[in-house]
């Protein structure tokens, strides 16, 4: 067996008492993901998934433990380092800014050479191919205040393709998405895990989507792991029920056959 | 469509040679231009070394050194301004409104009354004073505006207001207590004024100009990266507390250059960034460097106008950027749709 891309031993962080953010604490927190593995992260609200995200891509910086990157611990690099190894698709692009799609998704070369004024050639081309593989290379020149939720989501994902990182973490990404581009979004993922031989950790609400695409689902709940597993472990009624607080009922995709959720709605 | 230099680079080569023209143009205008009247074949006999006297004295004493004066301090402004504005992602912040030359003209009052010496002691004393009055300025409208993380666009130019009227008033309140004769020339100099320079004063001033240029215009790329917010910015390997204190620290080098030498002169900061802008769009990489070359040509344009509008008499530089640069910061905050905070 390879040794895991991401190694994430003791976690926890604690924010400072009155800190504002909507994130939450985390504790104990111990996983690893596989190279090329597809790796979901679940759980309620105020579970602690954001919080995740920003140790994993070193926004913040762990008050217990360690996240580990293919073997190096990201708190003893520099920020440009981690952002070579990491990329994030936040959960909404910037929706103000007066850039092209070309000029943001640009903006992830920066770590590649931060010492560069301007992007070399060799840049522009990484950007090209990154734009090409996500489908968004005829909206180069495109104002991004123009762009669909969909369009702005795939130049997001541009943007972290062109930093050319092991890790790929999405937060949310379907939360803007209505249903073609979130069946577009899935077919994208799991193209970019195969060709592209990316190592991804997807965060979502969404239990369908993350069971359908994931090789192994992380089931957080006030901050600690509930349950680490295939998703036909994870997405289970009890264990759910325990994490949510309210009943569901666990069903099987009639295609896929991957586990899906019903909610149990009041009469 | 050529692919060997990135657009953003060809942008600014282009810009800057339109502005390095337009700047040629207005300094030769202010070197034939003056209430001495001084004709131009005497200027050019000056130029190539053939007269002496009075001429000479004020082609290459008076107006060469003033000529240089301009071009550094509204390409230091200009510059500041553009820092200021990346710096806080609020378009209308420049060294003026932020308060930040206010505290730099405190500093340069303080000096003046404790004394320096003079020459090269003198001038950079001075820049000193106006330096630690500009960093305590700005850091404390930093606190006063600061929430949760973020800068919101009213508080902190609120903050900025009466950071500025504090010091202003603190100014008022120290020259009234010391003899005016100490600090002649003092009211002139508050509206800015780009009035002889000596050659040391002169020296001192570029000197730290071209050092807060390199602080700020090096910056210019993770800065692009910064108005995505300062987590996006991180997650894309910006050292965003080191950027945001190498800006803080050059913006408030190239203002206090400015004060100590030529005055707190308004609305540079504010006028070219945002005219720089509206031309070639929100890359900082050209709007800033841009902004250096531009604000020193427009500097110098104002200040060939105050020389000669009322000639003999002269209005101080400040009142012509002042008259510009209020109707152009209404204009912004109106049409321009400034957010409002969440």
């Amino acid at each position: 067996m390879t040794s895991p891309l991401v190694e994430c031993r003791g976690l926890g962080f604690t924010y400072a008492p009155g800190a504002a953010g909507g994130a939450f604490a985390i504790r104990d927190l111990s996983f690893e993901v596989a190279a090329g593995e597809i790796f979901g992260v679940i759980g309620p609200n105020a579970s602690g998934k954001t919080t995740l995200v920003r140790l994993l891509s070193r926004v913040l910086a762990p008050s217990a433990g360690q996240v580990l990157i293919g073997g190096a611990d990201v708190g003893r690099l520099p920020r440009a380092a981690v952002a070579r190894d990491v990329a994030v698709v936040p959960q909404d692009g910037p929706r103000d800014l007066p850039h092209t799609v070309e000029e943001l998704v640009l903006m992830g070369r920066y770590p590649r050479a931060p010492g560069r004024f301007f992007e070399s050639a060799a840049d522009r081309a990484a950007a090209g191919r990154a734009m090409e593989l996500v489908g968004v290379l005829g909206l180069r020149g495109a104002p991004l205040d123009r762009l669909s939720g969909g369009e702005r989501q795939r130049v997001m994902l541009a943007r972290a393709l062109a930093q050319e990182p092991r890790l790929l973490v999405l937060d949310e990404p379907t939360a803007y998405l209505d249903l073609r581009y979130q069946v577009e979004c899935a077919g994208l993922l799991r193209r970019l895990g195969r060709e592209a031989g990316l190592t991804i950790v997807l965060v979502s609400h969404d239990l369908g989507f993350a069971a359908e695409l994931c090789d192994r689902l992380l089931l957080m709940a006030g901050g600690a792991a509930l349950r680490i597993g295939p998703p036909e472990s994870v997405i289970d009624e009890a264990v759910l029920e325990s994490a949510y607080g309210c009943r569901v009922l666990v069903d099987k995709h009639p295609l896929s056959g991957r586990p899906t959720v019903h909610l149990v709605y009041p009469r | 469509m050529s692919r060997a230099a990135s657009a953003s680079a060809v942008r600014l080569a282009a810009l800057l040679a339109g502005l390095g023209f337009v700047a040629v143009l207005i300094a030769l205008g202010a070197l034939f231009l003056g209430s001495a009247r001084v004709p131009p074949a005497d200027v050019l006999a000056v130029l190539t070394g053939r007269v002496k006297g009075v001429d000479q004295v004020v082609v290459l004493s008076l107006r060469l050194p003033r000529i240089l004066a301009a071009l550094l301090a509204g390409g230091a402004l200009a510059v500041a301004g553009a820092g200021f504005q990346a710096l806080t992602r609020n378009p209308l912040a420049e060294p003026s409104v932020l308060g930040v030359s206010s505290g730099a003209a405190f500093g340069v009052i303080v000096a003046q009354v404790f004394g320096l010496g003079s020459g090269l002691v003198q001038a950079a004393g001075i820049a000193a004073c106006a330096f630690a009055g500009a960093l305590v300025a700005g850091v404390t409208v930093y606190l006063i505006a600061a929430r949760g993380g973020g800068l919101p666009v009213h508080t902190l130019l609120l903050a900025g207001v009466i950071v500025g009227i504090f010091f202003s008033s603190a100014i008022t309140v120290l020259i009234s207590l010391v003899d005016f004769d100490r600090l002649g020339g003092v009211v002139h100099w508050l509206l800015g004024n780009l009035g002889p320079i000596p050659p040391a004063s002169l020296a001192v001033f570029a000197g730290l100009t071209l050092a807060g240029l390199w602080l700020v215009v090096g910056q210019a790329r993770p800065l692009n990266l910064l108005a995505l917010g300062e987590e996006s910015a991180q997650q894309l390997g910006v050292d965003a507390e080191r950027l945001k204190r190498r800006v803080f620290v050059g913006a408030a080098l190239l203002t206090s250059a400015v004060v100590a030498f030529v005055g707190p002169i308004g609305f540079v900061g504010l006028i070219v960034p945002q005219v720089i802008r509206m031309l070639v769009g929100p890359d900082n990489r050209v709007v800033i460097p841009a902004a250096a070359l531009g604000g020193g040509a427009f500097l110098l344009l104002a200040d060939t106008l105050a020389r000669n509008v009322v000639a003999p008499a002269e209005l101080s530089v400040g009142v012509i950027t002042a008259l510009c640069g209020a109707p152009f910061f209404v204009y912004l905050l109106r049409a321009r749709a400034v957010r409002s905070d969440p």
